[in-house]
């Protein structure tokens, strides 16, 4: 394997064409050794395609790619060896018994890990003789990742890992990419949740129409978008927002109903908020602050909320 | 080679899985042993003039083992991978380094010995239950049976690439082989058909299984069936020039 400063996935002007949309539009990037990569945009964004395009699934139609130091066109064989991929929509058949599809796929590579020890890290030790079709969403899920760990690949792909899954499946599920990456292994994910891209990528890739529209760490992708906090809280009986907007650092307030949300910087925002509310007199309940998160970042690039 | 052991493995769990899917099972390996018993139950065996002397059961032996065979090609195939190809099982087998040859070897190995194993429990039925005799020669009623066994799974195949999901794989198989079934006289004797029938009947392939099944177990030779192993061969070889063109992993 010849990774070179730590590139293991390097990208450069990817064009996929379908007919009537550039479903890849000119998409350059490069992922880290050992780093969790995170692919968000919403449907139809060109995240599969480009991931695809990187599996040596499908063939560009223009730029070029280097995985591991091998072209996944010419060498896809090769690639395959040292690649893991969860699908978004990959099944296996219901009547297979979990041990049965670990070992299968354990044959097609050249080297590959015991099963055993794979499902007991997957939580699903008690699980072997199952079959599929008795497994929870959640529980398929893990055999996937489990198949897609079966050859101790250097680099994991995983599509929508949790969509459909409950949340408590889904932070599970964060639990275990998290161990895959502690294992030394690169991750490449994409999800169109922006809470997991922030709790879990080291980095974030923002695709929108076919093009990257964004790509640093969540915390910077975060204060790219200023110091703006919010402070929300109810109101009980009259109020007047007008003597808000005279507080130092609001920028503006917002009033639904008896929801109000203070827009303004960081600094001194709270006490600059409660101390004219106790002032006036007025009644409030149920105040907190927000700080701005992946979700915002999105809306103020793409000017769409995600979709779930 | 670990593609050896790839092979062996997906062979293994593709035998399991066929055996664990009751549909299969019912039409590869219970449906002509049951025809068998209806006809025995309704018609009897006795010597008919219409069969040259012959029982129509002991006629008609051989005949179901060439609906085995239809079944297996027209249905079983096109279903089975159609639908695999569908739940996106053949995408994440060709995400590994799984070779497409070492796939379509095992899938064929299976469907052939699950053919076979059809074959053999049809004839150890009417063996034992209704003593009918084979008298032909073995190593070349193996030889028509492979000859027609692999010319129906190619257009399994075919049928597999061309259709876009299970369920339409399915209807076609359906509907080319439910009336191959009744025409090429595998359930209604030829003999009592209309002339028009029995001349459609030349043109379908099941038809020429039937007559190249009937003649190796009555004891004819091979030589005496040149027309129905070109027929079958080139069914063979056209249909698997067809379905690796049309076969799609996705």
């Amino acid at each position: 394997m010849k990774i070179q400063n730590g590139i293991v996935v390097e990208v450069r002007d990817l064009v996929k064409l379908y007919p009537n949309v550039r479903a890849v539009d000119g998409v350059s990037f490069e992922i880290h050794e050992g780093e969790i990569f995170g692919m968000v945009g919403p449907n139809g964004a060109g995240k599969t395609t480009t991931i695809e395009c990187i599996e040596g699934l499908r063939q560009p139609d223009g730029g070029s790619i280097q995985v591991l130091g091998l072209d996944p066109q010419r060498d896809g064989y090769e690639l395959r060896e040292l690649i893991g991929i969860q699908f978004q929509a990959a099944a296996l058949p219901l009547q297979i018994k979990v041990w049965e599809a670990l070992d299968l796929f354990a044959a097609f590579y050249s080297n590959s890990v015991n099963w055993k020890p794979l499902l007991e890290q997957m939580g699903m030790a008690e699980k072997g003789n199952a079959y599929l079709a008795k497994l929870s969403g959640g529980q398929k899920q893990r055999i996937f990742i489990a198949l897609a760990l079966i050859n101790n690949p250097d680099l994991v792909f995983l599509d929508e890992l949790t969509t459909g899954l409950d949340p408590q499946s889904r932070r599970a599920m964060w639990d275990l990419v998290r161990g895959i990456s502690q294992q030394g292994k690169t991750v490449f994910l994409t999800t169109h949740f922006m809470e997991e891209a922030e709790r879990l990528c080291d980095r974030v890739a923002i695709i929108d129409h076919g093009r990257i529209v964004a790509l640093d760490t969540p915390q910077n992708l975060i204060d790219s978008l200023g110091t703006e906090n919010r402070v929300v809280f109810r109101v009980d009986g009259h109020f007047d927002e007008e003597s808000l907007r005279t507080v130092p650092g609001v920028i503006r307030v917002e009033r639904i109903g008896e929801r109000v949300v203070v827009y303004g910087q960081k600094d001194g925002l709270i006490s600059g908020v409660v101390n004219t509310l106790e002032v006036d007199g007025i009644r409030f309940n149920q105040l907190r602050t927000e700080q701005p998160t992946l979700e915002d970042v999105f809306l103020s690039l793409t000017g769409k909320e995600m979709r779930n | 080679m670990y593609q050896i052991r790839a092979l062996r493995k997906l062979t293994i769990v593709q035998t399991k899985l066929y055996l664990r899917e009751p549909v299969s099972v019912f039409f590869t390996l219970l449906f002509a042993p049951l025809m068998l018993i209806m006809m025995g139950f309704v018609f009897g065996n006795s010597p008919e003039s219409m069969f040259g002397g012959r029982g129509q059961l002991e006629n008609n032996v051989p005949a179901y083992a060439a609906i085995i065979i239809g079944v297996v090609g027209l249905i079983t195939v096109p279903i089975g991978t159609a639908g695999r190809r569908e739940a996106g099982l053949l995408r994440r087998f060709r995400a590994t380094p799984l070779r497409p040859l070492t796939y379509f070897t095992s899938d064929v190995l299976v469907y052939f010995a699950m053919t076979m194993l059809g074959i053999l429990l049809l004839f150890l039925l009417g063996k034992i239950a209704y003593d009918v005799q084979f008298k032909g020669n073995l190593l070349m009623m193996i030889a028509g049976i492979c000859l027609s066994a692999f010319a129906f799974l190619s257009m399994g195949y075919v049928l597999a690439g061309v259709a876009p999901n299970a369920r339409v794989a399915a209807v076609i198989g359906n509907v080319l082989f439910f009336p191959m079934m009744f025409l090429s006289g595998t359930t209604l004797p030829l003999e009592v058909m209309p002339e028009a029938v029995r001349n459609v009947s030349r043109f379908i392939p099941l038809t020429h299984v039937v007559t190249l099944l009937r003649g190796l177990w009555f004891g004819e030779s091979l030589s005496e069936h040149l027309v129905e192993i070109a027929v079958l061969g080139g069914v063979l070889v056209v249909g698997t020039i067809i379905a690796t063109r049309a076969f799609r992993w996705e």
